[in-house]
């Protein structure tokens, strides 16, 4: 029973590779394949070609000020679109040296079970290390911790103030 | 480094209630009737305020905050006997009284008195409980609980749990941050004391099963960490610092192991055994989903967990020599951080109620879930040691207070904190005398 399991998640995840590598030719971040399939694959597909998934995104790569601040949707912990800019400029940084060393703080809101909000806020920072080390950061560069509802920076019991805590935050630490 | 200061408090340290804002508890729902009982102003040979604790007055405190029963006011009782011999059933019949409790402390040494107490059926006219403990100033309010523990029980047949305590986080915002405290406190709130204090966050506390250790989460140096520390001396020990999470630490009901929550460095949580012994870790799950808030069952046979494996957070449970997990709850789309009453029958829970987080009580083997708190972002449900209690934490404005409320629902009541934000209560086991 198990080991049939196995096998169809196997098939299935060879099913899912299949798919991600005939998309190679078109590595835009935003595309829902890059945050979907499992982590390890992910590495072979990108991680071959760094500095082509940094091409793709556009003109506007290195302008503008860099937050170190990745909200995410109500019950996710896939980096929205209008982040994936945003991690790839820091994947770019810790690419460019290997010193240089990252914590990724992961967040929840304040709704639900406090422990249970640390493996979501926990789900959240590997979700941006995924995409850092993707794009050519390596691991002994990131570390993650998630404090889940125990730090919130918005106070209030409402929609913005969950939005504002449902965060990672990208902190250089050297 | 100043923001990582941690401050361990040990038993001594007590803090003086009063200053910190005492505990008071108010009764928000009261669904059965109340039994009128009369706890008599107890006898005291020397000065009036010579008397370290009034005892009367904490057991009426404990029966009234119980929901069960209505203390009669002393205005209104017609005599004030301290023995049985003086007791006039007539008198208390004539005020409603159901049952009569009178007593006296008597002094026999520097700090050495002997706390006498009598408990009386008025309809029957005959004497339910006598007993008569010795007792010091330090332990005479411990006392005044165990006496009102044992007319409890003659009159409702459930185990009181007036002498045990309860365990829980607070935290107050200043303009750098967050003070998080772990306090241990009298179940009325009575002699809050706080254990360990620091600028990073604290969490989950768990107790040990002989009530002389806590298990917590730090998160000190920006990582988290299991702590084991003892009450009496304040003394810490580092359990658990793996890399990644290291989480919801839960007793063994032997006290030799811990359950505790794991990431790794890949972050994927699974329920792990730790031996507090051997230091020897055990990974019992392995899913790639959150596996966290693994907690015991009181035979020791299974750990009870939240895992969002099919999606949501469920309530699943593995058996604690390993094995494969089985899905427990399957009402609603939200049912986390199970937690066993003592006697095994039933499993409160975290459960979204029409977008409400409230506390939820299951019944073991119907599977048939109550509802029993009334918040909407209602958390931590812990059990009482007699199983008939439970202890949550839930909002009063942005503030987290306790609410307790008895598993069937009936009686609710708040025990509100004066200070900051209160979360994560954890109801002690019956203290061991």
């Amino acid at each position: 029973m198990l080991n049939l399991k196995l096998a169809v998640t196997t098939f299935l995840l060879a099913l899912l590779i299949g798919c991600a590598s005939n998309e190679v030719p078109d590595p835009d971040p935003t595309d829902s394949t890059y945050d979907a399939v499992g982590s390890s694959t992910d590495t072979d597909v990108y991680g071959n070609d760094p500095l082509g998934a940094g091409q793709a995104i556009g003109d506007d790569y290195t302008a503008g000020e860099l937050t170190n601040i990745i909200y995410f949707d109500f019950d996710s912990s896939e980096v929205r679109a209008d982040f994936t800019d945003v991690v790839a400029r820091h994947a770019l940084i810790l690419a460019n040296d290997a010193t240089i060393r990252v914590r990724l703080e992961g967040h929840a809101d304040e709704r639900g079970s406090r422990e249970y909000n640390i493996g979501l806020g926990e789900r959240r920072a590997q979700s941006v290390r995924r995409m850092l080390m993707i794009q050519g950061a390596s691991a002994a560069q990131i570390a993650t911790v998630s404090f889940g509802e125990e730090r919130p920076v918005a106070l209030g019991s409402d929609e913005d103030s969950w939005a504002e805590n449902r965060r990672v935050e990208i902190k250089y630490t050297n | 480094m100043l923001r990582n200061a941690i401050i361990v408090g040990f038993a001594l340290c007590l803090l003086a209630s009063g200053a910190r804002g005492d505990i008071t508890v108010e009764i928000t729902k009261g669904g059965v009737a109340r039994t009128p009982v009369a706890v008599v102003p107890f006898g005291w040979t020397g000065q009036p305020a010579d008397l370290p604790v009034d005892i009367a007055e904490v057991i009426a405190a404990d029966l009234q905050r119980s929901g069960r029963f209505a203390p009669i006011p002393e205005e209104n009782m017609l005599q004030k006997p301290t023995t049985g011999a003086e007791l006039d059933f007539d008198d208390w019949s004539f005020v409603k009284a159901e049952a009569v409790v009178v007593g006296r402390v008597v002094q026999t040494g520097d700090n050495a008195y002997d706390v006498s107490f009598q408990l009386f059926d008025v309809f029957r006219r005959e004497q339910l409980v006598g007993y008569r403990i010795p007792a010091s100033r330090g332990t005479m309010r411990i006392v005044a609980h165990r006496a009102a523990d044992m007319i409890y029980e003659k009159l409702t047949g459930i185990k009181g749990v007036f002498a045990t305590k309860v365990a829980f986080v607070t935290a107050e915002r200043d303009a750098d941050g967050q003070t998080y405290r772990l306090v241990v406190a009298d179940q009325d709130g009575a002699n809050e004391t706080v254990i360990l204090q620091s600028r990073d966050p604290i969490m989950s506390p768990a107790w040990s099963p002989d009530s002389r250790r806590l298990a917590y989460v730090s998160f000190e140096n920006d990582r988290s960490s299991v702590w084991v520390q003892t009450l009496r001396t304040g003394n810490r020990i580092e359990v658990s610092d793996k890399p990644g999470i290291n989480g919801a630490p839960s007793f063994s009901p032997d006290g030799r192991q811990l359950a505790l929550t794991l990431g790794g460095i890949d972050g994927n949580l699974d329920i792990h055994v730790l031996d507090l012994s051997t230091r020897q870790t055990r990974r019992l799950t392995t899913h790639r989903a959150i596996d966290t808030e693994g907690s015991w069952s009181p035979d020791g046979r299974y750990i009870y967990f939240t895992s969002d494996r099919s999606g949501g957070p469920q309530v699943y449970r593995v058996p604690a020599s390993g094995g494969t997990p089985e899905r427990v709850t399957f009402e609603g789309g939200y049912n986390a951080r199970p937690r066993m009453s003592p006697d095994g029958k039933r499993l409160a829970m975290v459960h979204l109620d029409r977008g409400n987080y409230r506390i939820a009580v299951m019944d073991v083997r119907s599977k048939e879930l109550l509802i029993v708190s009334a918040g909407q972002q209602d958390e931590s449900p812990s059990f009482a040691p007699n199983s008939d209690t439970l202890i949550y934490a839930t909002r009063q404005a942005r503030n987290g207070v306790l609410e307790t409320v008895t598993a069937d629902g009936l009686i609710r009541q708040r025990v509100s904190s004066g200070q900051g934000d209160v979360r994560e209560p954890v109801w002690s086991p019956f203290p061991r005398y």
